[in-house]
């Protein structure tokens, strides 16, 4: 079973290089695989027929099946069960795919370059029903059914390029997932009720589960929409006709014989159990006729004979449908017979109006006329099936419509008898518009029509129909060849009973009820043209499609309405509504349910707390106040230096020390970022605006509300009580913060670190914005005193003329190099006390920060903050000597450090997944050198941090610093950066 | 557990002063009101933990409820770093937006408000079309047939 299903799913994947080596002919390889798979069910079938459908799978004498586990936790397996019912429709689509696939070959140009994934998504719509009618597991089926959706909707929009594709395809597609949707909530509810997803239980514990009254009631009928949804009945009938824009093969395969028979499986699989559930029949039965009757109607108004046999698909699939409603095992058994016999005439009509669409250029039968005497044999073929499906005696539809009356006069309900009228007045149609098509496409017109051009179809194009009305002519006369199977399933609601299915069971009701329904067949279809007196009825029916549309345009039209009202283009508008709701709906919670309160209160953990804090309430406040944009920065920081204060009092010396450096580096940041803006645009800023004000007011006393509340309710000990022991037992560190980061929460860690790089990566791309990141510059590729001239000029015209003289001197000199490019610097730019300082600290600071790093797990520090004092380190080098220093002391792309420290970081992830421990497990390895020492392998990963972090910050630098210098050369420091004015000459100009 | 009252008051003020300056059109006082939450929420995270206790760092002497707690520093540890990377990227983006508008504002999305002026009418959905009578066509409507049978 999982063969064949696995083996059209790979043929599904490898059609494109088939049809790249054989072009068309490439679909007589990929029919090999479900014609192999018909062979292969066939000699499965003494051991389906054997089984019985009622045991639990692995039972002895169970029906073939394969379970795996797949997600025990919600209770659902691969199970694949193939008893007698998955075996016939399989049947169907195993033999009408391999047949529709090999006349595809015949129907497709040569050239056409999109038949590679054409013919794959053929075949694993193959692969997909396959898997839906074997699927024991209901999640699972369904899941095959969703593919079945999407594959039709992609089939249906074959023709890109065509607006009716296009559109067809998408009503499709939102008519059937909305039936699935709803289906898959009655699936649920189905499955919970049960206690099981697999289809053989629910339906072995249905008894108790009908008795549960209206919960499985609603539960079945949800189910049912999905059905009905996708065999296409009222309401939802009228995506079919619209499918009909797809290739003609598709509508052969899918339209007729396969994916609308998933809903009449469904119906078919669930009647045993629950057709006696409240909306079964109504449902079933009550649309079923419904449908029948109005598609057999709407089919007597075509022209074109594909829709003719769309909407004639319409209605058999309503009266099957009906049948299975029916619910007893004669109807079972009869319905489907049915099933068999409508595939397989309705397989061979669609292809024969698709090789008359070929050969003649039209499917109108106003156009058409003599063409049986052209196409002699297809004239033949297409007869013997329409009249298979006009019930016509000796032909397999007539034997079963047979069973079918039979089955009906069996009932014994109280809609029996409108049931059987509704029947043979639906046949009664079915024999009008079976009719209206062989005459429509074959026959010769009365008025007189241009003789169309157009030459009989080649003997391999009408294969596929040939064997299929074989096989409806040889099942007419040997229909015991199926009977079995029929036999079978119906045992399950009951059975045995003593139907038979017979090509001529003597002169009884069932026959007469066929006389009756041919004779008024042969009338209507005399009366066609008589009188239009279902015109009401036609504009009543419409109704339903009309209906779709207007809801879509109520739903459009509601869509722009609210987008309008709330997309209106302002960030501030968004963010406002946000906050909003931020502070409502919490705030209404908090007030309306309890919210304990505390009872212990204290003012502060340390007096130096309460200086502290007013320092970073003046800070906050200033900076909203601040006459310049520089002054509202620093007082920014003032908070972040005041948070360092907290840390380090509060007993958190990373905290401190990371926060301190951080905030440093900002600052630097900032300064570089901002010094291009000029000072007009903080003007006016600096007004209070009261309704923010109070919203934010009001936003922040929420916040701390619940967050009293929150401490308040803490009843339970803190988790991290174990963590000391597990930092220093299992991680082998004492800073238990650190072990935190790089070993306990890693993952955490290892996640922000790839924030970090997409920052980094977004800065630089911001910047640079599309120039080349260029080479690295070398200082002595560069004229002495040519960067930074008159940008940023120490001196201005104040300065002292002595001052600029020293300057310029020491500028001059070749021989004092404190630094390695402070002489590319021009004079005024340069400081000789900043670059010797610089010179002595630089190494120190380095190593500081390795240092940092390597006793991180110990001590506070780690990757983080040694990452951000080497940044420092560099930041020092870049102010000093400009931005030629700083590509001279750091030779390696920021790039390069942030994927070299993420790989570090992951290969201290892998690699003990290598040596067959968990990801991340930390190991510690012990050497003595001067004193005893532990090396602990999460440093590694640090260390990946640490490259990360120094990454980050060397792009910044390079980015706010280097590059807006080179941007801004040469101009006024305020003047705007276009890249458009910009006269870069490059380095050494 | 007791609660820390100064800690909670510096929170309301830095919350309050950053919600205030995201809610501007301004993108430098916006970034300088994501900082000030940033700060604030940290504290908030940092109050959480509970009262001061010693440094996290291992002692065996030390029971493990007088360490002050670990947590929340791990996770204020992540978000300091973060912050840092955010701020430099809304530096980058304010630097940006300025070399492109000459300014620091926020302007209006101008597709948002053209959706917003948008008709219920679509051409794929609600034009009407013609219904074809056969697949061998070609894009203008000319039959197409092959020439090979």
């Amino acid at each position: 079973m999982l063969i064949i299903l696995t083996a059209l799913f790979v043929t599904a994947l490898s059609c494109p290089l088939i049809f790249r080596a054989l072009k068309r002919n490439g679909f007589y390889v990929v029919a090999v695989v479900p014609a192999v798979g018909f062979i292969w069910l066939l000699t499965r079938m003494p051991a389906v027929l054997s089984a019985d459908n009622s045991l639990a799978n692995g039972a002895p004498n169970a029906p073939p099946s394969v379970q795996m586990e797949w997600i025990p936790g919600l209770n659902i397996a691969l199970n694949f069960r193939m008893d007698s019912l998955a075996a016939t429709i399989l049947l169907l689509i195993l033999g009408v795919g391999a047949l529709v696939l090999f006349y595809c070959a015949r129907y497709f140009k040569n050239d056409d370059p999109q038949i590679g994934g054409f013919a794959a998504k053929m075949v694993a719509f193959a692969g997909a029903m396959t898997g839906l009618v074997t699927a024991d597991d209901i999640i699972i089926m369904f899941i095959f059914w969703e593919i079945t959706s999407v594959l039709s909707y992609l089939l249906i929009g074959f023709s890109q390029a065509l607006i009716t594709a296009r559109r067809s395809a998408m009503n499709a597609l939102i008519i059937t997932t909305l039936g699935g949707l709803v289906m898959l909530a009655g699936i649920l509810m189905l499955g919970a009720a049960a206690g099981s997803y697999q289809l053989s239980e629910i339906l072995a514990s249905a008894d108790a589960l009908v008795a549960m009254g209206t919960f499985t009631d609603v539960a079945v009928a949800l189910i049912i929409v999905g059905a009905i949804s996708k065999s296409a009945l009222v309401p939802f009938h009228f995506w079919l006709p619209g499918a009909m824009a797809a290739p003609t093969p598709v509508s052969a395969y899918l339209h007729a014989a396969a994916m609308v028979k998933a809903g009449v499986y469904l119906i078919a699989r669930l009647a045993p159990g629950f057709a006696e559930t409240a909306l079964w029949a109504p449902m079933t039965v009550g649309i079923g006729i419904l449908t029948m009757l109005i598609g057999g109607y709407r089919a007597l108004k075509q022209y074109d004979l594909k829709l003719i046999l769309a909407f004639g698909t319409v209605s058999q699939l309503g009266f099957i449908i009906a049948v299975f409603g029916f619910g007893t095992h004669e109807a079972a058994f009869a319905a489907l017979a049915m099933t068999l016999a409508h595939g397989l005439f309705k397989a061979t009509l669609f292809l024969s109006v698709g090789i008359i669409d070929h050969n003649t250029g039209t499917r109108d039968i106003r156009k058409l006329t003599g063409l049986g005497r052209v196409m002699p044999i297809l004239a033949t073929t297409t007869g013997i099936a329409a009249a298979s499906m006009a019930g016509v005696p000796l032909l397999f539809g007539f034997v079963a419509k047979e069973a079918v009356y039979e089955a009906a006069l069996h009932l014994d309900t109280g809609w029996s008898l409108a049931a059987l009228i509704g029947i043979l007045l639906g046949a009664a149609l079915t024999m009008a518009y079976s009719l209206r098509f062989f005459f429509g496409a074959f026959g010769v017109k009365k008025k007189k029509l241009p003789a169309l051009q157009c030459k009989a179809p080649t003997l391999i194009f009408l294969a596929p129909l040939l064997v299929l009305s074989a096989a409806t002519l040889f099942l007419g006369l040997y229909p015991q060849l199926v009977e079995p199977l029929a036999i079978h399933w119906s045992a399950a609601q009951g059975g045995p009973g003593k139907m038979h299915l017979l090509p001529f069971a003597g002169f009884n009701a069932a026959l007469g009820l066929s006389a009756i329904s041919v004779g008024l067949g042969l009338c209507f279809f005399w009366l066609r043209h008589r009188t239009d007196t279902g015109a009401p009825l036609r504009r009543m029916i419409t109704s339903a499609e009309e209906i779709y549309r207007m809801s879509v345009n109520v739903l459009d039209k509601a869509a722009i309405w609210i987008t309008g009202r709330t997309q209106r283009g302002s960030l501030s508008f968004y963010l406002g509504v946000i906050l909003v709701v931020v502070l409502v709906i919490p705030l209404a919670i908090a007030l309306t349910v309890y919210t304990p309160w505390p009872t212990n209160w204290i003012i502060a953990d340390h007096p130096a707390q309460l200086l502290i804090g007013a320092v970073i309430i003046a800070g906050a406040v200033v900076a909203i106040t601040a006459p310049k944009r520089f002054m509202a920065v620093l007082m920014v920081s003032v908070t972040g230096y005041g948070m360092v204060a907290i840390f380090a009092l509060q007993g958190a010396p990373d905290l401190a020390l990371t926060q301190l450096l951080v905030e440093t580096i900002v600052l630097v940041s900032f300064v570089l970022a901002l010094r291009a803006l000029p000072k007009r645009l903080w003007v006016g800023l600096t007004k209070i605006k009261w309704g923010r004000a109070i919203l934010a007011i009001s936003l922040a006393l929420m916040v701390v509300y619940i967050a009293i509340a929150m401490m308040a309710a803490r009843t339970e000990a803190r988790i991290s009580l174990a963590w000391p022991d597990l930092a220093y037992y299992d991680g082998f560190g004492k800073n238990i913060v650190n072990v935190a980061l790089v070993d306990m929460r890693v993952w955490d860690t290892f996640g922000e670190i790839t924030v970090l790089s997409a920052a980094a990566t977004g800065v630089a791309s911001l910047i640079f914005a599309g120039r080349s990141f260029g080479n690295r510059v070398r200082a002595h590729h560069v004229a002495p005193g040519s960067i930074d001239a008159g940008s940023e000029a120490i001196g201005t015209k104040d300065s002292k003329e002595t001052e600029l003289r020293i300057a310029r001197r020491f500028a001059s000199s070749s021989n004092q190099d404190w630094l390695m490019a402070g002489n590319t610097l021009v004079a005024e730019r340069r400081s000789i006390i900043f670059e010797v300082v610089t010179r002595l600290m630089f190494h120190t600071v380095l190593i500081m920060s390795v240092y940092t790093l390597l006793t991180g797990h110990n001590t506070p520090g780690g990757g983080f903050a040694g990452g951000l004092i080497a940044g420092l380190a560099l930041t020092i080098r870049y102010l000093a000597g400009g931005r030629v220093e700083l590509s001279e002391s750091m030779r390696i792309a920021p790039g390069m450090l942030i994927g070299g420290g993420i790989a570090l970081a992951g290969l201290a992830g892998i690699v003990p997944l290598l040596l067959g421990d968990g990801i991340f497990t930390t190991y510690a390895l012990e050497f003595w050198f001067f004193g005893e020492h532990k090396f602990v392998s999460s440093t590694i990963f640090d260390i990946g941090v640490y490259l990360v972090v120094l990454g980050l910050v060397q792009d910044v630098l390079r980015s706010l610093g280097s590059e807006i210098d080179s941007l801004s050369e040469g101009r006024s420091p305020v003047d705007r950066h276009d890249e458009i004015q910009s006269s870069r000459t490059g380095v050494g100009r | 557990m007791s609660v820390n009252i100064t800690f909670l008051v510096v929170t309301g003020v830095l919350l309050a002063a950053g919600f205030y300056l995201v809610l501007e059109r301004t993108l430098t006082r916006v970034l300088l009101g994501i900082m000030l939450l940033g700060n604030g929420i940290n504290l908030l995270l940092l109050t959480s933990g509970g009262r001061k206790g010693a440094a996290p760092l291992f002692n065996p002497e030390v029971p493990a409820d007088e360490y002050s707690d670990p947590l929340p520093q791990a996770l204020i540890l992540t978000a300091i770093v973060i912050t840092f990377a955010v701020t430099a990227f809304l530096l980058a983006m304010i630097y940006r937006s300025w070399t492109l508008t000459s300014a620091d504002e926020l302007t209006d999305d101008t597709e948002d408000i053209k959706v917003s002026q948008k008709t219920a009418y679509d051409e794929e959905e609600d034009s009407p079309v013609a219904e074809d009578t056969t697949e061998f066509v070609d894009e203008e409507g000319r039959p197409v047939r092959e020439g090979e049978e």
